[in-house]
């Protein structure tokens, strides 16, 4: 079977402006989103707080149980309903428990009390102290820059330096929109979804280097084609397997999505957006920059 | 059939009869016999799939200086009454200071030439003179708190590691970490209240006199006579449960400490059918004991453990057989718990939860199952898109992604890694990419066949200018893996285990085991037309 042609040949160059705007547009969303929700969503693990998750033998619904406990127990508690069904919640409180006295045993008497004794599951607590928080937080955004500047060492090694740069915006690009979703559909950034912008760096980097080195190849082999030229052929070259590999994986992280279960919903989420805009930004993102960068070379040169 | 392929073929047998070997135990359990269970280890489950609590605490180790501080203030206070040396006071102030108050700057002096020989480890600070008094401050070296500080945490993680062992958690871990914290991770753990409760108590026993004459009432309101000390006596209603608290006043100063216990066990008291805990002193707390029993014989005695009066019983006789009890209301699992935390050892500071994440069996087993099941339905998609897709080339495709899975799995349980939730994410990411070096490959394979190339040398060929490109693609992926083992906990980490373990495996599989099934069919089967 062949979804694509081979003898394709796709001006993606030539939109490139029409990606620029999209992607831009796309960015800004995100970022308005941002700033109307009045900052990142952190979860626990990096604003620190505590988190539990009961579940109950009865449906229930997330208004009742925020009644009962706050500000009785809690001072302040966000109840959300976890997964499918009603019977299960998460209690998001910043509260953290740092003496012996558990909140916990509080909680679950007053639940316990109105449900019935025995009626609730107490499925995880997750309690981060501010202290702790503020560490992983320095943590998370330090893996970042660390793996970016690996990754830049390294495709500067193995290529060029414009072609790392081209690398990074495009890696850039996928963590910010990937970043501005997670504001716009409201979703906690903790420590699993750090990982998940990794492997989404991770993941965009082997496309766009897949594309790279068709461009690295094809040079030696069209003397007589412009570098746009070039660069259009390249994507058109690899386009089948972009194609392809991206719908493998993009089958596997859905899989992962739907049937993960809800601990690993949001970091499935993560690296859904992330496959697509990576994939999208190999393309229009990543190559675009190269052509960019080397023009603005040209012209330099020219006027020296 | 050529050596080449032998030799390969042996290879790749002899991996796959290992990975199968090594994953028997995970899959079969006790079915096996126990020489191959012990040859091989399980794959080991993170807390969040087998369920269990993650601790870290925090030891407040200022709390350890000032102790240290106090400790050396007792001693000032002798030394200076043996030497004949007139002082006002000598006392803690500012936190980590000691401050001797004298009435001339010859006592001030002589006060420094005592400090100087005694504790060495004590910097002389300014020397202020106020209405007639001088004050002499002294402070530790910084060096002095530094080995203050992590002798108190070392402590700490060696009483945690007795009272974990007395517990009974099997696979505990117990490390210390940077910035005075403790981790605490305990597997499979039934009751984490409880556990808390245990890990967190300083459990300082201190044996204080009643001071019966003390006035109650203005001791609530702050004002204590010098040297005494106002704290509760717990009581419980055995009929209701009800916990009360009544205020007592006690002298400052410990007449004993639990350091010199050798043993506590719980017993029940027969007249009451009610626990209690038996303690032991070692030779020195005997002698110490039977001493202050003989001075004070009439006199009340409070036992105070973290500064709670659990008893304040009425010294009838002189007691000189070392052992003594405490008694107090108890149920019969706070017995047995503050017999442990009794003969594990106090804690030479406070400890408070930094980090506590708590996953119960249930939500740990639920995660298993919807990991597995979605590595399953994902696989089962791919392996079906590539089938349709290449045909006879995505048979061989196919057999390497199993064999990658295999091998994931087969590694984590060589290498004691841990799987946990992210982890198994992780084998889902690395299914769909795995397959990405094959995709290379074969489209490549494709172009030369295009060309008119036979398939030997379009094999051959599609090889050759996928590898570089895979290598490249691959370790910028790595990349991104190790610098997350370097940052992450827990169960971050076992995402990037898995997601470099996947990466490796897959290079292999991909690359090398498709090759050989490719020659094999064109080398030895003669195949000359291949079906991709």
């Amino acid at each position: 079977m062949e979804l694509i042609k081979p003898d394709v040949n796709i001006d993606f160059i030539s939109k490139r402006r029409y990606a620029a705007v999209i992607s831009v547009v796309l960015i800004l969303v995100g970022l308005a989103a941002l700033v109307v929700r009045g900052g990142p969503n952190y979860g626990v693990d990096f604003a620190g707080g505590t988190v539990v998750q009961v579940r109950f033998n009865q449906a229930t619904d997330a208004v009742q149980i925020k009644e009962l406990l706050v500000p009785e127990v809690l001072a302040s508690a966000v109840v959300q309903r976890f997964g499918d069904e009603d019977n299960e919640f998460l209690i998001r409180a910043e509260e953290t428990d740092g003496g012996l006295q558990g909140m916990r045993t509080a909680l679950m008497q007053k639940l316990e009390q109105e449900y019935g004794d025995g009626s609730i599951e107490l499925r995880r607590v997750e309690m981060v102290g501010p202290q702790v928080g503020k560490d992983l937080r320095k943590k998370g955004l330090m893996a970042i820059v660390y793996a970016m500047v690996g990754i830049l060492i390294y495709i500067s090694w193995r290529f060029e330096l414009r072609f790392a740069v081209g690398a990074i915006v495009a890696l850039l690009h996928d963590v910010t929109l990937t970043f501005g979703a997670f504001s716009l559909f409201d979703k906690e950034i903790g420590l699993p979804i750090i990982a998940a912008f990794l492997a989404i760096i991770g993941y965009s980097l082997n496309d766009t280097i897949i594309v790279y080195d068709r461009i690295r190849e094809n040079r030696g082999r069209y003397h007589d084609k412009s570098f746009a030229e070039l660069i259009n052929r390249s994507i058109n070259d690899t386009l089948s397997r972009t194609i392809l590999t991206s719908s493998t994986t993009l089958l596997v992280v859905l899989s992962l999505f739907i049937f993960g279960g809800g601990v690993i919903h949001d970091f499935a989420f993560a690296l859904l957006i992330g496959v697509i805009v990576g994939t999208y930004s190999s393309i229009y993102i990543a190559s675009p920059v190269l052509l960019m960068w080397d023009k603005f070379q040209t012209k330099k040169t020219q006027k020296a | 059939m050529t050596n080449s392929i032998k030799l390969r073929g042996l290879l790749v047998l002899a991996c796959v009869l290992l990975a199968l070997a090594s994953l028997a135990p995970t899959l079969m359990k006790d079915r096996l016999p126990t020489w191959w269970q012990n040859a091989f280890d399980p794959i080991h489950l993170g807390l969040d799939l087998q369920g269990g609590m993650h601790l870290v605490l925090g030891v407040e180790v200022g709390k350890a200086v000032e102790g240290r501080l106090d400790s050396v203030i007792e001693e000032t206070e002798v030394l200076l009454n043996d030497e004949d040396i007139i002082f006002k006071s000598v006392e803690r102030f500012d936190g980590e200071r000691l401050k001797v108050t004298v009435y001339d700057t010859e006592a001030g002096e002589e006060v420094d030439a005592v400090m100087r020989e005694q504790f060495p480890s004590l910097e002389p600070m300014t020397i202020e003179e106020s209405s007639g008094y001088v004050e002499k401050n002294y402070r530790f070296s910084d060096k002095e708190i530094a080995q203050i500080e992590d002798f108190a945490v070392r402590q700490a993680l060696e009483t945690m590691r007795n009272r974990v062992d007395q517990f009974g958690v099997s696979e505990p871990v117990i490390q210390r970490q940077s910035d005075n914290r403790i981790l605490i991770q305990l597997p499979g753990i039934k009751d984490p209240q409880r556990a808390i409760n245990l890990l967190g108590k300083t459990a300082q026993l201190q044996f204080k006199m009643v001071v019966e004459d003390a006035d109650i009432e203005a001791a609530k309101t702050g004002n204590l006579e010098p040297g005494t000390t106002l704290l509760y006596e717990r009581d419980v209603d055995p009929r209701t449960g009800q916990v009360t608290e009544r205020p007592i006043v006690v002298t400052e100063r410990s007449s004993l400490t639990g350091d010199l216990l050798s043993d506590a066990q719980v017993r029940i008291d027969t007249r009451f059918n009610e626990p209690y805990v038996a303690i032991d002193f070692n030779a020195a707390g005997a002698k110490r004991f039977d001493q202050i029993t003989a001075a004070n014989v009439g006199q009340r005695m409070a036992i105070v453990l973290d500064d709670t009066v659990y008893s304040a019983p009425t010294i009838r006789e002189r007691i000189s057989g070392g052992s003594a009890q405490i008694s107090g209301a108890f149920t019969e699992q706070e017995a047995t718990d503050l017999a442990i935390v009794l003969r594990a050892g106090s804690l030479p500071a406070p400890v408070n939860i930094l980090e506590n994440r708590t996953v119960g069996p249930s939500l740990g087993h639920d995660s298993i199952e919807q990991g597995v099941n979605s590595v399953i339905i994902g696989a089962v998609l791919v392996i079906l898109m590539i089938l349709v897709y290449y045909r006879g080339a995505g048979v061989v495709a196919n057999t390497a992604l199993v064999l990658n899975i295999i091998f994931i799995m087969a590694l984590l349980g060589m290498f004691k890694a841990t799987l946990t939730l992210p982890g198994i994410a992780g084998i889902v990411l690395t299914v769909g990419m795995a397959i990405d070096a094959n995709v290379l490959i074969f489209e490549r394979i494709r172009e030369e066949l295009r060309n008119g190339k036979s398939a030997r040398i379009a094999i051959d060929s599609g090889y050759a200018k996928a590898f570089v490109t895979i290598v490249d693609a691959n370790i910028t992926t790595l990349i991104a893996a190790v610098v997350l083992f370097q940052f992450g906990t827990g169960p971050v980490k076992g995402f990037a285990v898995t997601l470099s373990v996947g990466i490796l495996a897959s290079m292999f599989t991909a690359i090398f085991v498709s090759r050989l099934i490719f020659d094999f069919f064109l080398d030895v089967r003669n195949v000359r037309k291949i079906s991709i």
